[in-house]
């Protein structure tokens, strides 16, 4: 009796691990021709992910994603790569991370293979593979393929610009026409214009601009001020010498018209406030500007309520130069991943021109030459004149491997300014050179 | 003779399943050993979350690891992090940041949360309705707390600007309870406040309800006026239970951190950042293990001073 207890419980077991190796193959087959590919969770993204649909009808290659809201991108998305994990075999990751992720053995190197495929760094824009491509900057050595070209760029409620009670008032007080604006001065006279106006029977506000604290916001709001007053994160013929260059009088003088934007002209309570929240405030009627990615431009023109005509796009002002903050990033080869050559054959499958016309026609930002420099593109979109303009004079932060320090140093020393009133625009500027120093230090750069 | 009981039954057919050898071998262990196989996994496990990570925190506090860039390997430099870590400016003022947010959350929960179990201690109509009802915030999570509660505060929609602005007649969005840097403190130990006086409450209703009433009695026989009683009777006699729940939450808010983030992340500018905030970012947003590390261990050591010093008076309440 036990004997045949055993027996059978032998029989049973054997049938089970029988079925499970049958109904495994095909599992194992399918997770063998799949990827999974890491980026931030926009409206971008959703453009991949339809364009993807093409790749895997040409390769049999299934295509996963993971999207990360953009305030835990960085935390998440460099904690995988910092602990060696396989989630992600392609990332399309941030161009402040390339420096980090190349010395820290987290990308591929790229350069073999885009000799062996025949992919040239010179059919994409030059700011675009200086920015999302190599490290050291500008050296030949490549990271990533530039894959979504951005800059911060500003949104306007063309309806409201153009009503004619609000036109001739506009030109009795500033003795100009109410237009979008060339500079930043011109822009905060508009958003002073605006703020707390009633349109339509509602109270309105002048501008929503970037002034989160937690992850890059208020850093990249207020360097489209301080680039635009000439700012230079160190003197060009001496790397990691900032003095006189971070602190110049032009910088103080942007970050203090920064503040007195945000003071001025931002709807109240917004003390923390980056991409979502802009959108957020301009969707809903409140702001007559908005200062935002280019990235989220097609989605904004889309928007029934407040896009098509009702809307028009600007770059950046300059003031004494003109520049616009990067954004945008490219896409590596996450080097823990076990599946790098089909990682590779994606990449491949998306340099190629026809994937670049498409993926802009989606909504992406292509940065191959071949569509940007296409005698047509500035008539494509609304935006996409202004779109080219900024990427001519796109400045990135810092991209060394200890960016993230550097990158909350400012975070802190610029949120305390402008929106803590904490101390001086010099005294924040000459901290931020204090913190920055004690980095480079640490890092054996100084 | 009784009829064995179902759990006599129980026992005894363990017993007869138990194969003879074994039961022999555990009849075979001393008491010792006993008391060995059954502490050892325990001992294991706290060696392994806690004693382990506090030897290697000490460990890399003295060097300048950096977790984001392992491979760049580690180098001893001696005290070089604790100098930093008590020279920085930034540092002193999140633990003064941390002081302000402990004393005055203490301060008002305490005058709170007595005063609350002091009311519901007074039978009344509906006693059991209002106690539950009061004890609600304390059972929901920090970070649904502090999402609702930055709603409430935001100054366009907020209910708390409405309110205010209902009677003092100012404009709801002329404040801002999150962005102004005067009112962001008071704001976190508002919303700290309505979460976890409830928990105070809760533990001097049970101080409150263990005094036997023949104490009360007897007060009343020796004529003793309610103002005596309550200073004679009721406060000694909670007070060991009012120090053993500020010693609790005086732990948590030292460390807090959930609520904190969700409301304000720290800001406006670094207002109220406070010490377990500056520590994650140093830790795992600017990767400093080191330093971080350095931090860590001060902040360790602070609290589990002031704890010990703070038991030891509690214990002499107690013996009095």
């Amino acid at each position: 009796m036990k004997k045949g207890w055993i027996k059978s419980m032998l029989q049973t077991a054997a049938g089970a691990a029988l079925a499970l190796t049958v109904m495994a193959a095909p599992s194992q087959k399918a997770q063998a021709q799949s990827l999974t590919l890491c980026w931030a969770a926009w409206d971008p993204a959703n453009a991949l992910v339809e364009m993807s649909k093409d790749f895997t009808a040409q390769s049999g290659i299934e295509m996963n994603f993971e999207f990360v809201p953009w305030p835990n991108y960085a935390d998440r998305m460099l904690n995988e790569l910092n602990s060696g994990g396989k989630l992600c075999d392609l990332l399309i990751g941030d161009s402040q991370w390339i420096g980090g992720s190349a010395e820290n053995g987290h990308y591929v190197k790229l350069n073999s293979f885009f000799d062996k495929e025949g992919i040239s760094m010179n059919d994409f824009l030059p700011a675009t593979v200086y920015a999302y491509s190599t490290w050291p900057k500008g050296s030949p050595n490549y990271w990533a393929l530039p894959a979504m070209g951005d800059a911060n760029g500003w949104v306007y409620r063309k309806d409201w610009f153009s009503r004619p009670a609000l036109r001739s008032e506009f030109k009795s007080k500033y003795g100009r026409d109410l237009e979008p604006p060339k500079t930043w001065t011109e822009m905060k006279d508009i958003a002073e214009f605006f703020q707390g106006r009633d349109v339509d029977g509602k109270r309105v506000y002048g501008a929503a601009i970037f002034t989160e604290r937690g992850s890059e916001g208020i850093t990249m709001g207020a360097t489209g001020a301080l680039y635009s007053w000439g700012f230079k994160y160190q003197n060009p013929n001496k790397p990691y010498d900032m003095e006189g260059f971070v602190n110049s009088p032009d910088a103080v003088a942007a970050l203090e018209f920064y503040k007195e934007f945000y003071k001025c002209c931002t709807p109240p309570g917004y003390t923390d406030s980056y991409m979502e929240e802009g959108l957020d405030a301009f969707k809903s009627g409140q702001v007559a500007m908005m200062m935002n990615w280019f990235a989220f431009f097609p989605g904004l023109h889309k928007d029934p309520v407040v896009g098509g005509d009702k809307i028009g796009f600007f770059v950046n002002p300059g003031q004494k130069v003109e520049a616009s903050t990067l954004g945008g990033q490219g896409i590596s080869v996450v080097s823990y991943s076990e599946k790098k050559d089909q990682a590779l054959e994606y990449i491949k499958w998306f340099a190629s021109p026809e994937v670049q016309k498409k993926w802009w026609s989606l909504g992406g930002y292509s940065c191959h030459k071949s569509v940007l420099l296409d005698p047509g593109f500035a008539n494509t979109q609304p935006f996409a004149a202004d779109f080219l303009k900024a990427m001519d004079g796109v400045q990135d932060f810092w991209q060394e491997p200890a960016y993230a320090e550097l990158l909350l140093a400012m975070q802190k020393r610029v949120h305390d300014f402008v929106v803590a009133d904490q101390g001086t625009a010099q005294e924040a500027l000459d901290k931020l050179i204090e913190d920055w120093t004690e980095t480079f230090e640490d890092e054996g750069k100084l | 003779m009784s009829r064995p009981s179902i759990l006599q039954k129980i026992a005894s057919s363990a017993a007869v399943a138990t194969p003879a050898p074994v039961a022999r071998q555990v009849r075979g262990l001393s008491d010792r050993a006993i008391a060995w196989l059954f502490v050892t996994p325990t001992i294991l496990l706290l060696l392994a979350i806690n004693i382990f990570p506090l030897i290697w925190t000490i460990q890399l506090s003295f060097t300048n690891y950096k977790a984001n860039r392992a491979a760049r390997g580690e180098k001893f430099i001696g005290l070089r992090n604790y100098e930093r870590v008590l020279g920085d400016a930034d540092i002193w003022i999140s633990l003064q940041t941390t002081a302000h947010f402990l004393i005055w959350t203490m301060l008002l929960q305490v005058l709170l949360g007595f005063g609350l179990a002091w009311l519901l201690n007074k039978q009344f109509k509906g006693h059991s309705f209002w106690t539950t009802l009061i004890l609600l915030p304390m059972m929901l999570s920090p970070a649904v707390v502090g999402n609702f509660w930055r709603f409430l505060y935001q100054p366009q929609i907020g209910l708390f600007n409405y309110i205010i602005a209902f009677f003092t007649g100012a404009d709801p969005s002329s404040f801002q309870m999150l962005g102004d840097v005067n009112l962001a403190p008071w704001s976190i130990v508002i919303v700290d406040t309505w979460m976890w006086t409830p928990y105070i409450m809760l533990i001097c209703l049970a101080g409150l309800r263990s005094i036997p009433d023949y104490i009360y009695e007897a007060a009343e026989v020796d004529r003793a006026s309610k103002w005596r009683q309550f200073w004679s009777i009721t406060v000694p006699m909670v007070l060991p239970f009012l120090m053993l729940a500020v010693l609790f939450r005086a732990i948590e808010n030292f460390k807090m951190f959930d609520l904190v983030v969700e409301l304000t992340n720290g800001g406006p500018g670094s207002v109220t950042e406070l010490a377990s905030i500056n520590l994650k970012r140093e830790a795992f947003e600017k990767w400093r293990t080191g330093y971080s590390s350095a931090f860590a261990i001060i902040l360790f050591v602070t609290v589990f001073g002031v704890a010990n010093i703070y038991v030891k008076a509690l214990n002499a309440v107690k013996q009095r």
